[in-house]
């Protein structure tokens, strides 16, 4: 079955219909046949983490997710999450702690943490060192890191209240 | 939490009204990598671009007794299938030797193997395709007969008369070998009280950037010009190499360097696949793209630091060290590295053991020695943790003899901190540490006397709490020294030009590079600091050997100190450029103006007098309006190198807090503290976290990374799944201090920092699990320090 098939899905909300071979993976299909460079390909084993997205609102390791499964999915990466503004205060508390240095593991760190964010609303340090333990950064220790989206959570935490 | 020596005065173009200089403010470059729109060499793609992949030889030692390329070329999307043979038409090898490494000697090195390969991983094959999945499909149905050869792959046997000679051109297996003999070692060694031998054991690791090696190379036939996009750290040294073997001249080849996905030194060097890679473009006609995969960067990226080392240290029982002693062997795989060599990191430990401490008794010996591995060559901090960790081990070996507390121990030897300048035994000139300030500093961050007493009662419940000390000088700065006196054309000084456009914004270019240490801010921040403008209003741009001024990058912490100087002292120029004009146009003088907040403004009272903007509106579109004889120039460029002292030693002190579960053999970091000196901090939250990146890489070599490879030489943990690295779930929190003792060289004052933090990490961590093991009569001498290896010395397995 080397033959390419037919795929329908949303990308960032847009509709994508586009013909892919049954060995891509959805890694490589966003980056190549879409253009979204913005999911980085690290180790394509499942381990580094750096080419983390969202399909249908779970956070998936895309090199581990081949395209053709995503049929009728909603695929959400980085540019898509940057523009709708959703991490906009995560991306913020980013730049202010200087959590990312080459930048290489920062989108899929981004979506990983949202990912906590989004399902507690009041993690502490060890809980987030924890959620984010699949994803390698090689330049921060990781610390910086731990302070953004600790940072986020209490602010997201003040709005709220 | 920073503080300066007394006498110490801050220089006055650091000081200016509204200076960006000891701020903390966000660097300008993270909105497009934290939106995904960075630009990394795996991202770019040119037209008619094709991709190669490497037929890799899968034993350590082999003949290639044939290559039938015949089924490949015959795939779909192949373009070319191109064997080291015939790439040789089109590039020549190297040797990597420097002439100041006396002694230093390295086989030819091809950039796709000619009839041999010397390790796993070395490219036999290029298969060019238009898709990197089709030459991956080709590349399995090239054919190659190999022959193996008996793998020459343990250290300790490379010297060994009866172990095959790797390269007979050489004569035997030994690449390098110096030796020291300082002051009068024996005699001290006599006259100690005690003397403490141990063996360290260092694992081979590797520095896994998060994007692999990337390359793009586009030949233009038309314009006879190579570009090279690439990932590296030294996009001049780039330049002159490509264009050195591939029979062109500089000029026709330009390097241009985008976002980098993390370097650490594996970025700093030519690899043999980036040189192929550029050949086949020439040969081929058409842009070329290899992105190495995770398993080729793991057989393929220099590794590091697989180094045995016995030491030696004399002690009175006063506590006064007398005496070191080293005999160091390292294995750094079949060739010498081009163009750094692979010596370097044996060179740096016989430097610097010992480098903290007062006693001028130094003897030493260190062999680097070929095997069936993959290359070694440098890493972040390249040498530092074997020397620091040596030494420190050894310290605290003879403060355990003697009964003493190690940082007592330490207190006695630091040298002073007013003996300065000074040298060490091997030679290492010191303008200015400041071990004690720092050590003082650390006892009080870390409460180190309610350190020990929470251990002591935690002991009572059989929780066994450890805490680690090490003491570290961090070479920074580098000036000829390192490469240019060796023969290797790796610029030591750096440019920076400054120009005022016409809309009153700055363009800076400069020749360090970026890869995420914040060079482009800290430029900014000076630029901005000394030309009194807002650094929303500096752009910076560099990484493009046609844009920048020539210089050597960012490697061995030397961007901040060199670069940020260049930049300081360029942006001097242009802001007397800019009074000389005002002056005329305001019928003022330059000594009566200044400029700050983007206006020329009164030097006494600030005052506004002219905005940057409309100065440059007069400059550019109406110099008929400007006094005759006036030819205003808006841009200026400055050099600079430090002559001084060969290299700005830093200095520092770290400390681990962890806990040994002696069932398990788990080390669980329970906290790490770091104080440094790097003199002037331009950016503080920049320098903590080129620490604390620094000190993690440390962490991982402590407990987790060791490439492992097999007798026959095969690396059986070639991915990420089963080479470990520190993850956020098992780092500690890392609190940094500073003191602050700025270089006279350069009136920055800034030495490096990016290095500190993986020279003393794994020492203190050693140190402190063995300080959590003393009841146990247990000493380790080996990293990484697996559960294994614990409970090993623990005699549970």
């Amino acid at each position: 079955m080397t033959a390419a098939l037919s795929i329908s899905l949303h990308v960032n909300g847009e509709r994508v219909d586009a013909q892919v071979l049954p060995r891509l993976n959805l890694a490589d299909f966003l980056r190549e046949q879409l253009k979204l460079t913005g999911t980085h390909v690290g180790c394509e084993h499942g381990v580094c983490g750096a080419c983390t997205v969202r399909v249908d609102g779970e956070i998936v390791r895309s090199c581990l997710m081949l395209a053709v499964q995503t049929q009728g999915a909603s695929v959400e990466t980085i540019e898509g999450l940057s523009d709708s503004g959703e991490i906009a205060d995560l991306q913020a508390a980013f730049r202010d702690r200087n959590a990312l240095q080459c930048g290489f593991c920062t989108p899929g760190m981004l979506i990983a943490a949202q990912d906590l964010l989004k399902q507690e609303a009041e993690p502490d340090r060890e809980r987030i060192r924890a959620h984010l333990a699949g994803n390698y950064c090689r330049c921060t220790g990781y610390q910086a890191i731990i302070d953004a989206v600790e940072s986020t959570a209490l602010a997201r935490r003040g709005k709220r209240a | 939490m920073t503080s300066s020596p007394a006498g110490k005065q801050t220089l006055s173009e650091l000081d200016r009204p509204n200076s960006y200089i000891g701020k903390v403010v966000p660097r300008p470059n993270l909105e497009r990598l934290m939106q995904g729109r960075g630009l990394y060499v795996s991202d770019m793609e040119l037209p008619r671009m094709a991709h190669v992949v490497f037929v890799r030889s899968p034993y350590a030692h082999a003949k290639i007794i044939s290559i039938d390329p015949g089924a490949a070329k015959r795939m779909p999307g192949v373009i070319a299938v191109v064997t080291g043979e015939e790439l040789a038409s089109v590039i020549t090898p190297w040797i990597g030797v420097l002439s100041h490494l006396k002694g230093l000697k390295s086989a030819p090195q091809s950039a796709i193997a000619i009839d041999r390969a010397c390790w796993q991983g070395e490219a036999v094959t290029a298969v060019v395709a238009s898709s990197r999945a089709a030459a991956e499909d080709a590349a399995e149905a090239v054919a190659v007969q190999y022959k193996e050869l008996e793998a020459v792959t343990d250290m300790r046997n490379a010297l060994d008369p009866r172990t095959p000679v790797i390269h007979p051109s050489l004569g035997d297996n030994l690449a390098f070998e110096r030796n020291l003999d300082a002051g009068t070692v024996d005699a001290a060694f006599a006259g100690s009280d005690e003397i403490v031998e141990a063996e360290f054991v260092f694992g081979r690791h590797t520095g896994v950037t998060l994007e692999p090696r990337a390359v793009l190379a586009d030949w233009n036939a038309a314009e006879a010009r190579l570009t090279i996009y690439q990932g590296t750290q030294a996009p001049h040294m780039v330049q002159n190499l490509a264009a050195l073997h591939l029979g062109l001249e500089e000029s026709q080849v330009r390097v241009v360097c985008k976002d980098v996905g993390g370097s650490f030194g594996i970025k700093v060097h030519i690899y043999a696949d980036e040189m192929a890679t550029y050949a086949l473009s020439k040969l081929l006609r058409r842009p070329v793209k290899f992105v190495a995969d995770r398993v080729e960067s793991f057989n393929t990226d220099i590794h590091a630091r697989d180094h045995r080392c016995k030491g030696r240290i004399g002690v009175k029982r006063d506590g006064t060290i007398v005496a070191f002693e080293i005999d160091d062997l390292t294995g750094i795989g079949p060739y010498s590295m081009y163009p750094r060599t692979s010596a370097i990191e044996a060179n740096q430990v016989v430097n610097l053991i010992g480098g903290p401490y007062a006693t001028k008794n130094y003897r030493a010996r260190a062999r680097v020695v070929y095997q069936n591995k993959n290359v070694m060559c440098q890493y972040r901090a390249v040498g530092h943790p074997i020397a620091c960790s040596v030494t420190e081990g050894l310290v605290d070996l003879a403060a355990a003899k003697i009964g003493m507390d190690p940082v007592e121990i330490r207190r006695r030897n630091l040298i002073a901190d007013d003996a300065y300048p000074c040298a060490s035994p091997s030679g290492l000139r010191f303008e200015l540490l400041s071990h004690h300030a720092a050590m003082n500093k650390l006892m009080t961050m870390m409460d180190y006397d309610g350190l020990r007493a929470e251990q002591t009662a935690l002991r009572k419940k059989n929780i066994h709490r450890g805490i680690g000390i090490a003491s570290f000088i961090e070479v920074t700065n580098p000036s000829a020294a390192f490469y240019g006196v060796g023969g290797a054309k790796i610029s030591s000084q750096d440019g920076v030009a400054v120009r005022l456009d016409a809309q009153g914004a700055v363009i800076c270019q400069t020749s360090i590079t970026e890869q995420g240490q914040g060079s482009e801010s800290l430029t900014a921040q000076i630029v901005g600091s000394v030309l009194g403008v807002s650094m929303s209003r500096v752009r910076v741009i560099l990484g493009d050997t046609d844009q920048t001024p020539y210089g050597g990058g960012t490697w061995a912490s030397r961007g901040a100190g060199i670069g940020g100087e260049a930049a300081l002292q360029a942006a001097k120029i242009l802001r007397k450029n800019i009074l000389d004009v005002a002056a005329a146009i305001l019928q003022s003088s330059p000594s009566e103006l200044d400029v700050a907040d983007n206006a020329v403004v009164n030097a006494t009272d600030g005052t506004p007098r002219i905005e940057l903007r409309e100065l440059a509106r007069i400059v550019y579109f109406r110099p008929d309006t400007l006094p005759p004889g006036i030819q205003p120039e808006l841009m200026a460029t400055r050099h600079f190198v430090p002559r001084e002292y060969p290299f700005a030693f830093t200095n520092g002190v770290q400390a681990s807090w962890l806990e040994v579960d002696t069932d398990t053999g788990f080390v669980k970091l329970l906290k790490h503290w770091v104080v440094e000196d790097c003199g002037t901090l331009i950016n503080p939250q920049l320098v903590d976290e080129q620490i604390r990146g620094g000190v993690v890489q440390g962490l991982g070599a402590a407990l987790f990374e060791k490439c492992i490879y097999d007798e026959r030489g095969q690396l059986t943990n070639a991915n990420m799944a089963d080479y470990l690295v520190p993850m956020s779930g098992e780092m500690p929190d890392i609190d940094v201090g500073h003191v602050v003792s700025p270089t006279a060289e350069s009136e920055l004052g800034a030495k490096g920092a990016g290095e500190a933090g993986t020279a003393g990490a794994a020492a203190a961590v050693a140190n402190g699990v063995n300080d959590a093991l003393k009841p146990f009569g247990a000493t380790i001498t080996e990293i990484p320090l697996t559960p294994q290896v614990i409970l090993t010395a623990l005699k549970r397995i």
